[in-house]
């Protein structure tokens, strides 16, 4: 390096000197460089197969058949109990788990202060929750909706019969995805209320409208943009999980859809874990395995990319409003 | 909360002049603050209500043992009926409803089957007491005392040594792999990459956080576990190192989200005050910023630890599922979590197979609570530190 002449200026976005070639720099930007490419590229490798493979089989009798012929191969079986069981589970999960997560939000950015203890409490709760492992949330599920819930259901309402609420079953699998999901939908809709300039809600309060008013009135429909970016990455992250609902509710095959909230249902995630696992020919049932994942991927990354481009959105327009 | 925090948010945030003269809305806000407590509430009850399941083991209540003490039909008045009723097995219910001599039936049944009974030096043993559960035992078969898991068989083996160190060993590779890959993208794409690159490659990355990790965990046992096969060429197809590779795909987003985040949050001033020094970008990077952020980069290797201990459907799908003690990686290897998975759907409810298994949740929320709080505590503190000194 030559010292001796005045430092080059560094426009964003150069990364080499330009007084002379810069061994270092080349080395530095191109290893990280080179690990970003990686990761991309696997994920492309793995996006690339699973397209490549499943496109083939990926036709409209396979999306609109059943499984009732046979499981394992193309030519027999569907996913439209699947599709319609994990959608069923999924919007029932954002009935409980949206409400929550809004009103908790409310509280965290309206209302509590922010370095008092109760604060602290519930963001440490909300952050923990979002790290306990998804086979736990399924043992809880058993555990609490089923074992004690269920239960004590049964025990005041259908005495000595066979067991209807301590069972699995679509309302517990969709309650245990809710409480997995809430921190997502809190994390968001807080983000997004955090956003919102705070002269608006000062021009409302000098309009003469109470806090509360001004919440619902002023500043929750502003906030729309980002609880629907939380509900949807709440949707696609509990679309494609299996552990949790294991036990509280998915079913190996089902000669029905779920009619009831009791009964159990049939899932895409699961069916992908039981045609890679249980198949007595894994060669005959490949091209059905790659179409069925391709179908959840479909699921997970058309809802994932909405909410990319909505949040985006929303942060362009924050950015503008400030 | 950001620097915008003036007076007049603080007053807001405190403001309670609404519900004074409204009643209804005070109960609304009492109502808010109510739900607001339900992360709280549920992090109560997850962890109540999986120890719930698993206390008797803990307490030592439970007996696994495969022979009893026979009670001669004969003596049956001298004992209690809730002493025979826990001797038969049965609930209240349904020894209410016998009669005397079906419960003599029963007893001679139980008889019979005691000269049945098999014949084994560990069958009295109770193997869920702590002893069998950690420390290794001579079973009849062994030649020297092992760490063994074998919930299914003649005696109940509940050693949970070779599932901890499965879990720990896929974990491991995990890290090793995804630690290196999702730093040096944290530190390109925060410091390094132009703005242009910078707008679409996080969310880029962040993508493969929206894989389910039933595909990944599908992906590693049809293709990967194959193609690895062939260039590593060890035996066991499926093992700790297919597993652990597809593991580290899961949680390179999470490295990465967070290293990301600690970088991005050193202030601006620390950058531009290298670059007038004369320092070049990647200088600038390496040394200034990176040093300043390295809580932030163990925060993220800790929240990694805790997501790829606790993930179920790779490991349960990709890591072959025996349950070696071995200290190679290319062995097949059972996690804790796939063990949870694959066998609680047989156990009997309330049985000690169903009861263990649920303490093996229990150890996993313990320790990915451990991991999480200590995560969040050296990212919080970081983010004040660099914070206050901007």
């Amino acid at each position: 390096m030559n010292t001796a002449q005045p430092p080059a200026i560094h426009p964003p976005g150069r990364h080499f000197r330009t007084d002379g070639f810069d061994a270092g720099s080349f080395f530095f930007t191109g290893l990280t460089g080179l690990a970003t490419f990686l990761i991309l590229a696997i994920l492309a490798i793995i996006l690339g197969n699973v397209v490549w493979e499943g496109w083939g089989s990926f036709s409209w009798r396979f999306l609109t058949g059943g499984t009732e012929r046979d499981m394992f191969s193309v030519e027999n079986a569907g996913v439209l109990p699947m599709i319609l069981g994990t959608a069923a589970r999924v919007i029932l999960m954002t009935i409980f788990v949206i409400p929550i997560g809004v009103i908790t939000a409310i509280y965290l950015t309206e209302y509590a202060r922010s370095g008092s203890l109760w604060t602290r409490f519930i963001r440490g709760a909300v952050n923990n929750l979002a790290g306990v492992p998804s086979i736990v949330f399924g043992l809880f599920g058993l555990g609490f909706f089923i074992a004690f819930a269920g239960q004590n259901l049964d025990r005041m309402f259908h005495a000595g019969a066979e067991p209807h609420w301590g069972k699995p079953a679509i309302l517990w699998a969709s309650l245990t995805l809710a409480v997995m999901t809430l921190p997502v939908v809190i994390v968001a809709t807080e983000e997004s209320l955090k956003a919102i300039p705070s002269g608006l809600r000062e021009a409302s309060l000098a309009l003469g409208a109470t806090k509360l008013e001004t919440i619902f009135k002023i500043v929750l429909p502003q906030a729309l943009p980002g609880i629907m970016t939380g509900g949807i990455l709440a949707v696609s992250r509990a679309a494609g999980e299996v552990a949790p609902i294991l036990f509280t509710g998915a079913a190996y095959y089902m000669a029905s859809l779920p009619k009831s909230l009791t009964d159990q249902f049939m899932d895409l995630g699961y069916h992908v874990f039981i045609l890679s696992t249980q198949s007595p020919d894994i060669e005959r049932t490949r091209p059905l395995l790659y179409a069925t994942v391709l179908a959840l991927l479909l699921l997970t990354f058309t809802l994932n990319i909405v909410a990319i481009f909505v949040r985006a959105r929303m942060r362009r327009k924050m950015r503008a409003a400030h | 909360m950001n620097e915008k925090q003036t007076d007049a948010a603080r007053s807001w945030e405190s403001l309670r002049k609404g519900h004074q003269s409204r009643p209804l809305e005070w109960l609304v806000e009492r109502g808010i603050f109510l739900v607001s407590l339900s992360a709280i509430v549920m992090i109560f009850l997850i962890f109540a209500f999986v120890g719930r399941e698993a206390w008797p083991v803990v307490a030592g209540k439970m007996n696994s043992s495969s022979v009893q003490t026979v009670i001669p039909v004969a003596e049956m008045d001298k004992h209690s009926p809730a002493e025979l009723r826990a001797y038969l097995g049965l609930t209240k219910a349904k020894f209410d409803s016998m009669d005397l001599e079906t419960r003599k039936l029963m007893m001679e049944i139980k008889v019979e089957a005691d000269k049945e009974k098999p014949v084994d030096k560990d069958a009295p043993v109770n193997t869920t007491s702590w002893h069998y559960l950690f420390r290794p035992h001579a079973w009849t078969g062994y030649e020297k005392p092992s760490y063994i898991w074998q919930p299914v068989s003649l005696i109940h083996k509940y050693n949970l040594v070779p599932l901890i160190i499965g879990s720990l060993k896929a974990t491991l590779v995990a890290l090793l792999f995804s630690v290196p890959l999702a730093l040096a993208a944290a530190i390109y794409v925060s410091q390094l990459a132009p703005a242009w690159a910078k707008e679409w490659l996080k969310p880029a990355i962040e993508l493969l956080a929206g894989i389910p990790s039933v595909v990944l965990g599908f992906f590693a046992l049809i293709v990967m576990a194959t193609v690895l096969q062939k260039v590593f060429g060890y035996e066991s197809r499926l093992n700790a190192f297919v597993a652990g590779i597809a593991l580290g795909l899961a949680i390179i987003p999470v490295v990465f989200s967070i290293a990301e985040d600690a970088l991005t949050s050193v202030p601006r001033s620390y950058t531009q005050a290298a670059l007038a020094l004369g320092s070049s970008r990647w200088q600038a990077a390496w040394k200034i910023v990176l040093p300043a952020a390295i809580p932030g980069v163990f925060a993220a290797v800790v929240l990694g630890f805790g997501r790829a201990i606790g993930e179920t459907m790779i490991v349960l799908m990709a890591s072959g599922n025996a349950s070696i003690v071995s200290g190679s990686f290319f062995d097949s290897t059972r996690t804790m979590t796939a063990t949870i998975a694959a066998e609680l759907a047989e156990t009997v409810t309330g049985g000690h197979h169903y009861r263990i298994l649920f303490l093996i949740g229990a150890l996993l929320f313990i320790v990915t609570f451990a991991a999480n709080f200590a995560g969040d505590m050296v990212m919080h503190r970081l983010k004040r530190k660099l914070e206050g000194k901007a």
